[in-house]
């Protein structure tokens, strides 16, 4: 039963980033492209969580930890740059 | 991968494609919606959300199925709730910037058009929120 929920999840969230990429490429301005990666990187973390449950292993999670704030981190720095030209004031 | 009990399998199986149809859903918005300002819901709530499911799945599965107890998702999930108000925070005061300098236009949707700010003051995109706080750059 898990195998087939499993499938489903990485279906949907590969098919969600096929969508966020398409919005990347589309735009039309800049902060949808900083949106759509800040989404992409979302469900990148929810694809590792996916792939740590089916490989039922526990050392996956790190790698979650940092996407998830390199992510966070990566989007405040496009935003500031935007918005001030600068990023470390 | 081992078997657990029933009810366990059941609960992890429906977490995980309530997490993916969350996050699908998050991401149909972000191409669906018509202007920036309502696009930022849909991946702060919902693909925030199914994220959330997809980690307590992965916990409850550990715990259940596994029967290790590990708390590295809910650390994950903690800083995702924190951050994305935050991110979504600073993305909307980018396009309002944008705006602002004609760099960016404004598509109506069903939400109409936003309001305009208070009468005498621009949007807190670039200025400081009071004068001679941090990032007040009069005299720079």
């Amino acid at each position: 039963m898990i195998e087939t929920a499993l499938a489903i999840g990485l279906a949907a969230l590969s098919l969600a980033l096929a969508l966020n990429l398409w919005r990347l490429f589309k735009g039309p301005g800049v902060a949808d492209r900083i949106l759509a990666l800040d989404t992409m990187v979302i469900n990148v973390i929810g694809l590792i969580v996916l792939a740590g449950i089916a490989s039922g292993s526990g050392t996956t999670f790190e790698a979650a930890l940092l996407l998830a704030m390199v992510g966070f981190v990566g989007t405040v720095a496009y935003a500031k740059f935007l918005l001030r030209g600068d990023i470390v004031e | 991968m081992s078997a657990g009990a029933p009810w366990a399998e059941a609960l992890v199986s429906a977490l995980i494609v309530l997490g993916g149809s969350f996050a699908l859903i998050g991401s149909w918005a972000l191409v669906r919606l018509p202007s920036l300002m309502e696009r930022l819901h849909g991946p702060t709530k919902a693909s925030t959300l199914g994220l959330g499911a997809l980690l307590v799945a992965s916990v409850a599965y550990f715990q259940l199925i596994e029967g290790k107890w590990t708390t590295h998702e809910l650390l994950v999930s903690v800083f995702l709730f924190v951050t994305a108000p935050i991110s979504a925070n600073l993305i909307a005061k980018v396009h309002l910037h944008r705006l602002r300098l004609g760099e960016a236009s404004e598509a109506v949707g069903p939400a109409g058009t936003q309001p305009p700010p208070a009468p005498g003051v621009e949007w807190a995109t670039h200025q400081a929120p009071h004068e001679g706080s941090a990032g007040d750059l009069q005299g720079d």
